[in-house]
This record gives C-alpha cells, structure tokens and sequence, in this order.
C-alpha cells in the first residue's frame, strides 16, 4: 500500500478528485456493460419464447419453419 | 479440424452458437477478475509517478479503454472486409452488434484523458494530434450507428457500414502516430512492441494486467452480442426454438 491511511488514499495527494471521477467512470461502464449483456440475453429469451407460445397457440407445429 | 474447416465453421452461426457457450462465461469472468486485480493495484499499490503524483493512477484506465477504443474499430474493420469480399453472415452481426461497445469504449477514454489533462496540462481538453483523432473516432462510431438506422433494407444497410467502416481504419493510424507526427501535449505510447517499458515493474505491471482484462471484456461483449443476435436472426430455425421450448439455457 502507497497510502499511510484512508484519508491520504481518498485524497490522492489532492488529485483525489481527478483520479476518482476516471476510476468511477470505468466501474460504472464495466458494470452497466455486463449487466446489459445479461439483460439483453434475458430479454431475447422471453421474447422467443413469447413467440413459441403464439405460434403454438395458432395451431402450427414447431418443428414447421416458416 | 484444420484452419480452412474452423474458418469454415466460424462462419456458420449455428456452429458458433453451440461452441461458445462457455466461451462466454470464461472471458466475462476473466475480465472481472483481472480488471479489478489491476484497477487495486495501480490505485493502491503502484508507486505515484515522480512529476504527475497520484493523477498518474488514471493511466491505468485511460490506456485500456484508448486501446479497446481502437482495437474495436479496427475489429469492424476487419468485419467490414469479409463482408465486402466473402458475404460472411457473422461479419454482419459483429458489424451490427459492436459498434456501441467501441462508442462507449472511445468515450471513456476521452473522459479519463480529459480529467487526467486537467491536473496534468491544466486543461481539460486541447484540439491537438491525438485528442482530436480520438475524438474523430468516437464520430465514426457514431456515424456507423446513424447510418444503420438510416437504411432500413439490412443488406444495403450492411454494406454501407462496411464501407464506412473500412474506410475509417485509415484513422486508426493518424491516431497512433499522432504523437509523434505533430507537437503535442500528449505524452508517446507506454507500451512499444520493439523496446523495454521506460516505466518500472511496479507500474507497468498493473497497467498489462488491465489491457489483458480489457481484451476480455472484448471478447466477452463480441462473443455475448453475437450469441443474442443469433438466436434473434435465426429464430425461425428449429435448433433455436428447441433452446427456447426447453429450459433456455444460457
């Protein structure tokens, strides 16, 4: 550890400001883009599934390509 | 399997659908693990810089998210070609499906240059070689995704994002020399293929741990967004109804 204490790690040698706002951007994106990709999959999920359902429902069989 | 019959495959969604699975898993939780690692580490365990004190710690964003920003455009680049030259239908969904991971990448690296340049320069932003290449470059991203939603016949709309897309290469090298062709502020590369880092150990060190992790999260985003697109373009093929009537696994 660089930083004699928790204070002196925040303060960052008075660059705190800087250094925090780059590093918290980063996690943001880092975890705004894996739970996007989660999200995304999920949703592309449902929505096929959705679309089972209905095509079932018509009466068509779901081996039958469209 | 020889390199002609992978390539072969690789083209094939279906065949990239089934092999990738765990492909997926393994690089998003490769990138965690090393961009935390990495992000810890150069925060509380490198040593400050001896002129710039701790803004120098930004380096350790700044550097990955400026090589991802790069390295994502010339992946559609390369995209582009082979749906140019070989009609490949996957170069289409990465066309398609990585555009705004690079926007977002070229962005972040703006950003973290921007707060690094103020404590560093004493300003945020200059309209200098390499800080308007970059910025030039996140344009392209945006151009590629204005020019999609442009054109609603997807094929014509492909080809024209192939087009810019290759096209736009020719930036990647403006921004890479930038440094050295026009007097600037900005400082030269950290890493060069041919000599030694002028840094140390302990400060370079993190900064490869998080380029690693960075090329992850790359892989994690491509194979993750090509994965969804196929299921969504081939969603009238039995082999993807199955998944969906079953229990959909990931």
């Amino acid at each position: 550890m660089m930083f004699e204490d928790w204070q002196a790690f925040i303060a960052m040698g008075g660059h705190g400001l800087y250094v925090w706002m780059a590093y918290s951007a980063a996690v943001a994106l880092l975890i705004a883009n894996l739970t996007g990709l989660g999200v995304e999959r999920c949703r592309t999920r449902r929505h096929l599934q959705a679309q089972l359902r209905s095509r079932t429902e018509e009466g068509l069989d779901a081996s039958e390509a469209p | 399997m020889t390199f002609r019959q992978f390539w072969h495959r690789l083209g094939s969604p279906k065949w990239f659908y089934q092999m990738s699975g765990p492909w997926q898993s393994a690089f998003a939780i490769l990138a965690v693990l090393l961009l935390v690692t990495g992000m810890a580490w150069g925060l509380a365990f490198a040593p400050p810089d001896y002129q710039q004190g701790n803004s120098f710690r930004i380096i350790y964003v700044h550097v990955p998210a400026a090589i991802l920003a790069q390295s994502v455009y010339v992946a559609l680049g390369a995209a582009g070609v082979l749906l140019l030259v070989w009609r490949m239908k996957m170069a289409q969904l990465v066309l398609e499906n990585l555009v705004g991971f690079g926007a977002w990448m070229t962005a972040l690296a703006l950003f973290s240059g921007a707060v690094w340049g103020k404590p560093t320069w004493g300003t945020w932003w200059v309209f200098d070689g390499r800080t308007t290449s970059t910025l030039v470059l996140l344009f392209l991203y945006f151009g590629l995704y204005a020019l999609r939603r442009a054109i609603p016949a997807r094929e014509a709309a492909g080809r024209a994002c192939a087009l810019l897309a290759v096209v736009g290469v020719i930036n990647i090298p403006v921004i890479k020399y930038s440094v050295e062709w026009w007097t600037t502020l900005h400082q030269g590369a950290t890493f060069k293929l041919t000599e030694a880092p002028a840094m140390p150990a302990s400060m370079w060190a993190p900064l490869l741990v998080n380029v690693v992790g960075a090329y992850c999260l790359f892989a994690a985003n491509l194979v993750a967004k090509l994965r969804t697109a196929i299921l969504r373009q081939e969603r009238g093929a039995a082999w993807v109804r199955e998944w969906a009537a079953g229990e959909g696994r990931p």
